[in-house]
């Protein structure tokens, strides 16, 4: 098959060969689960349960709400100690509402929605409301609730579901593993995602550095025509969604629309995997896999994890560490975040736990910029960092945004190849917090001034019926005047009409 | 001396005609409304609170157009509209008893209201619910922190407090200092 | 076990190149030709050489500590020396110490720090000090002489040289001219190019390096090498030296088959004075040329087709200083009209329109 170029990128040291042959091991229930009821984007799920509950393996304990949410359920079964305030795996580590669970040891599963049968005679919804049902989000990373994206086919006309196997992050050997263990999971998710989607072409895109993946999912995908598996160049960040589109199609997704309007949908192999489970056996997603690893870790390995699992945890049950870790990542090294303290757990969008070395992390302090222009010869966006920073630094924020920095994601090419170790990435970071929270402030004010307005018509509208009231009184028939806050209500009304 | 004549002659001529044409211009293509004033007022929170003691965000953009008021009456708009009308007006501002606090919204310490409305009636963004004799609530989303409501409750029952640091709204702070690598003693201690 | 308070955002991996790195490969690069060239102009050059290396390094940490900042740590970065280094081989190898020190101060002092140090100068430093040296005092920096190989029989020994660098007793006999200089000093006199064309050195010559200039001018092909060596190890890309060359030998070629009694050709456009020099190692500098490909094309044309102009028409016969820093002070502008389109935006910045698919 025919594929694209894309712009810049990097090589990264990958350092896969960690992980890549380590087969996926479950861990032991850890003696407390740790819920928390926003893993995902959108807004937080709402508590089913109550302190002392006893739940069991896959019973949802707090449902979605609103648009975009995802609900969340048991991993395993036991009883509810708690629904507390506690740290969440984010760099701030701010407190967030978690469900704290006791496990019970017996792991027993609860009435679970009965398997849909035929998923390809099934209707499009029934596919889309078992899978938000489910609770399933994103696992590439982003954590994005998947039956949202599922729900685009009726919104736009679709033609390829793209499976996102590129897992361009070093380290990362998750998606590797499950395509290798359990590629038939993964095609048959494909297909009924597929189906929701009302796609005919499914696209499976994998790296050339996971050569077994490609060989396996080629084999599994044989006896379906049309299921493509293509083998993508290793460049940095193949993986990111857009950057995947315009490889493997040629395409580039306009700034501000989504790969949907170009008619293709993007979902991760662990996703797929999820939703096979989902609507064969009506399981939701309550445990994932996790890249263990990093030079900080003894026994690095890729662990079915329990969501809620403390990062400590699953630390100690690989080992522990066997140096000093410089700092442990949520996520791939390049466009993962830091953890603030291993007592965060995991989630559903955790694909790695990487706990990495001085030696490996191999920054140094920051020198002054010599303009050798690397950052722009390889910024997969095409924009100009070096200028971006220079910008941000005097909090020139007006003209960052100008030159385009709220179209980075932050994938950290600019950061490692700079040769001053500028925090390029981190400035684009701050510089994109402080301008969306510019933007709601000013949609906020907005909002005030038209309260603001209506306010002062109402008010003159209810001194005008006063006036009119009083004229009323003055004539001979007096006693018809409303009371003072009657008059108000009904100007209310009014102005309402 | 006749060439200096010429000189002096014909520099005067040309002063005169571009003096004259600048004038007759600067007539001709005068705008009638003050532009800065209707600039002023976009800048302003547009919530006709009064605090600033005028009678709304218009009457005080005037004023400040003609140089007549202070540029940090505004509660609501805090030390980001200071300092944004201070680069507007070329006005020095003295910022520093002006801490920045960030934005605030009111807040009714429920255990303390008895319901007697006159906040509802001083709030000008409709930010207060409530009825006569029953507890009131902010509507934070509706609150632009003017703080007028927290003057007239008897019971001083409601409080201006800070928006909550949440996951939602954290962001990465400014990198710290660079081009200055750390001093030897914190490169050791690494 | 607790972890370190993480203040910086990803990435958690960065590549191994530094600042230090780059400008040691690019030190290294110069290495052949410069060697070459020291042995070329014997004991004097060598006195020269150092003098202004050292003085280069010793005005920019008298620099640093002016400005408070860490001497030791940024002299580490090599950039400096660099510069020196650049300077030194853009000077007459025979010239008095003086030369060197102020071009030194020129250079590190009025280009580099006054505005800012490392990365904000917007000329480039070395070829400031030599321009400056050369408008100021003309005879000195015209002196050219005729290789003297180190231990060859007329070259200088070490008390010659003393006396040459530091007591300005140049010898009168072995001043010579360049061939740029040359031919322009001969047309002036009404004689064709063709003419004089006979009397400069012969290709071979050229290429090698066995001829007057100064030490970066005259080996074109061990800083062929260097360069080569620089593109290999990607510290340069092969925009600016091949653009700038191009437009050279182009329009040079140009004119020579329009008028070849007044115009010299391409190839000797190319090999004489500092093309080469100037193409890899100072047009290239990072800090003063665009950051883009494409700005750095532009750049790179223009270098040429000025170096080009400046050498037939202008009062000095070599203008490859004095082009690379009128592209300089262009840079910015190159810089802002050159960025690159952004994913997914038009040239303007303007989201792509959605075009059905065919």
């Amino acid at each position: 098959m025919k594929l694209f170029p894309i712009r810049g990128g990097i090589h990264p040291e990958y350092r896969k060969d960690m992980t890549s042959e380590k087969a996926i091991v479950a861990m032991p229930m850890p003696a407390a689960l740790y819920i928390p009821l926003q893993q995902h984007i959108g807004a937080p799920a709402e508590v089913l349960v109550a302190e002392g509950d006893l739940v069991r393996k896959g019973q949802m304990i707090a449902r979605n709400q609103g648009a975009v949410s995802a609900s969340q359920h048991a991993p395993t079964s036991g009883r509810i100690t708690s629904v507390a305030e506690v740290a969440a795996p984010h760099p701030s580590g701010l407190p967030q509402k978690t469900i704290i669970i006791e496990p019970d040891g017996k792991d027993e599963w609860a009435d679970l929605p009965e398997p849909i049968a035929d998923p390809f005679a099934a209707d499009p919804h029934t596919i889309h409301d078992r899978v938000a049902q489910s609770g399933i989000v994103g696992m590439g990373g982003a954590a994005f609730p998947s039956a949202v994206k599922l729900n685009l086919g009726a919104q736009k006309k679709l033609e390829t579901l793209l499976l996102n196997g590129a897992e361009c992050e070093p380290y990362l050997t998750c998606d590797d593993r499950v395509m290798r263990e359990y590629p038939d999971e993964v095609i048959d998710g494909a297909r009924i995602m597929a189906h929701a989607l009302g796609t005919a072409k499914v696209v499976i895109g994998i790296e050339q550095n996971k050569p077994q993946a490609i060989e396996i999912m080629t084999r599994a995908a044989a006896a379906f025509p049309e299921i493509k598996v293509v083998a993508v160049p290793v460049q940095y960040p193949m993986g990111s969604e857009r950057h995947l589109v315009q490889a493997i199609t040629g395409r580039e997704t306009p700034a501000r629309k989504l790969t949907a309007d170009l008619g293709i949908v993007v979902h991760n192999v662990a996703t797929a995997r999820a939703v096979h489970h989902a609507v064969r056996f009506g399981r939701p997603l309550v445990a994932r896999v996790v890249t263990v690893s990093g030079g900080a870790i003894r026994e690095p390995s890729n662990v079915m994890t329990p969501i809620g699992t403390k990062v400590s945890d699953l630390v100690e049950f690989c080992g522990g560490f066997s140096a000093r870790p410089e700092s442990v990542v949520n996520g791939g090294p390049m466009m993962g975040q830091p953890l603030p303290s291993l007592d965060v757990p995991v989630v559903k969008g955790t694909s790695g736990i990487l706990a990495m070395t001085a030696e490996e992390i191999n920054n140094s302090p920051t020198s002054a910029c010599i303009r050798c222009g690397a950052c722009v010869t390889i910024c997969p966006c095409g924009l100009s960092p070096v200028d971006m920073a220079a910008f941000i630094r005097k909090d020139n924020l007006d003209v960052a945004a100008k030159l385009g920095v709220m179209d980075c994601f932050s994938c950290g090419s600019c950061s490692w190849v700079c040769p001053s170790h500028i925090p390029l990435v981190h400035y684009f970071n701050y510089a994109k917090g402080v301008l969306r929270e510019l933007e709601s402030e000013r949609r906020k004010s907005e909002r005030i001034k038209t309260l603001a307005e209506v306010r002062t018509i109402r008010i003159e509208k209810a001194a005008e019926a006063k006036r009119a009231a009083l004229a009323a009184k003055s004539k001979p028939a007096a006693d018809a005047a409303p009371p003072g806050g009657e008059t108000k209500a009904t100007t209310e009304e009014k102005v309402n009409a | 001396m006749v060439s200096m004549l010429i000189a002096v002659g014909s520099l005067t001529l040309i002063g005169l005609t571009l003096g004259t044409v600048l004038g007759a211009a600067a007539r001709k293509f005068a705008v009638k409304e003050d532009p800065l004033e209707e600039e002023l007022k976009a800048m302003m929170p547009g919530s006709q609170c009064g605090q600033c003691g005028y009678a709304g965000c218009s009457q005080y953009a005037a004023a400040l157009a003609k140089g007549e008021a202070a540029i940090t009456l505004c509660a609501p708009g805090g030390k980001p509209l200071v300092e944004a009308l201070s680069a507007k007006l070329g006005v020095a501002a003295d910022l520093s008893d002006m801490e920045d606090k960030g934005p605030e919204h009111a807040y009714i310490i429920e255990d303390l209201c008895i319901g007697c409305t006159r906040c509802i009636r001083e709030c000008s963004t409709d930010a207060i619910m409530g009825a006569n004799k029953l507890m009131h609530t902010i509507i934070v989303d509706a609150c632009h922190g003017c703080s007028k409501c927290v003057k007239v409750c008897p019971t001083d029952a409601i409080v201006m407090v800070q928006y909550p640091m949440t996951l939602a709204n954290w962001h990465w702070p400014k990198p710290e200092i660079e081009n200055t690598p750390p001093k030897p003693a914190l490169v050791h201690a690494q | 076990m607790s972890i370190a308070i993480m203040k910086k955002s990803g990435p958690f991996a960065h590549g191994f190149n530094t600042v230090q790195k780059t400008m040691f490969t690019v030190l290294l690069a110069l290495m052949p030709a410069t060697l070459f060239n020291l042995y070329l102009f014997g004991w004097p050059a060598i006195l020269l050489f150092t003098i202004t290396v050292g003085a280069c390094v010793a005005v920019e940490a008298a620099c640093l500590l002016l400005a408070g900042k860490p001497v030791v740590a940024t002299l580490a970065d090599c950039s400096a020396i660099l510069t020196g280094w650049l300077l030194a081989m853009s000077l007459p190898p025979w010239a008095p110490w003086w030369i060197g020190v102020l071009a030194a101060i020129f250079a590190i002092a009025l280009t580099k720090h006054a505005f800012g140090g490392l990365g904000q100068n917007v000329f480039n430093p070395a070829m400031v000090g030599r321009t400056v040296m050369l408008i100021s005092f003309p005879v000195a920096m015209t002196v050219w002489v005729a290789p003297h190989p180190l231990f060859s029989a007329g070259a200088p020994g070490l008390t010659e040289a003393f006396a040459i660098t530091f007591g300005g007793n140049m010898p009168d006999t072995v001043s010579a001219a360049s061939a740029l200089g040359y031919i322009k000093t001969e047309l002036s006199r009404g004689i064709p190019v063709a003419q004089s064309m006979a009397q400069v050195p012969d290709l071979m010559d050229m290429t090698l390096g066995y001829r007057a200039g100064s030490m970066g001018e005259t080996s074109a092909i061990l800083i062929l090498a260097g360069g080569l060596f620089l593109m290999a190890k990607r510290i340069i890309s092969w925009h600016i030296p091949v653009s700038m060359m191009g437009s050279l030998f182009l329009i040079a070629a140009l004119f020579h088959a329009i008028d070849p009694a007044r115009f010299t050709s391409g190839t000797f456009h190319l090999m004489s004075g500092a093309t080469f020099l100037g193409a890899f190692f100072i047009a290239t500098d990072y800090v003063t040329s665009p950051v883009s490909k494409t700005g750095q094309l532009i750049f790179g044309i223009g270098v040429g087709l000025l170096t080009w102009s400046i050498r037939n028409f202008a009062g000095y016969p070599e203008g490859m200083a004095f082009a690379v820093l009128l592209m300089n002070s262009l840079t910015p502008i190159i810089d802002q009209y050159t960025r690159p389109r952004a994913f997914g935006r038009t040239r303007k910045g303007e989201p792509l329109p959605l075009e059905e698919k065919p």
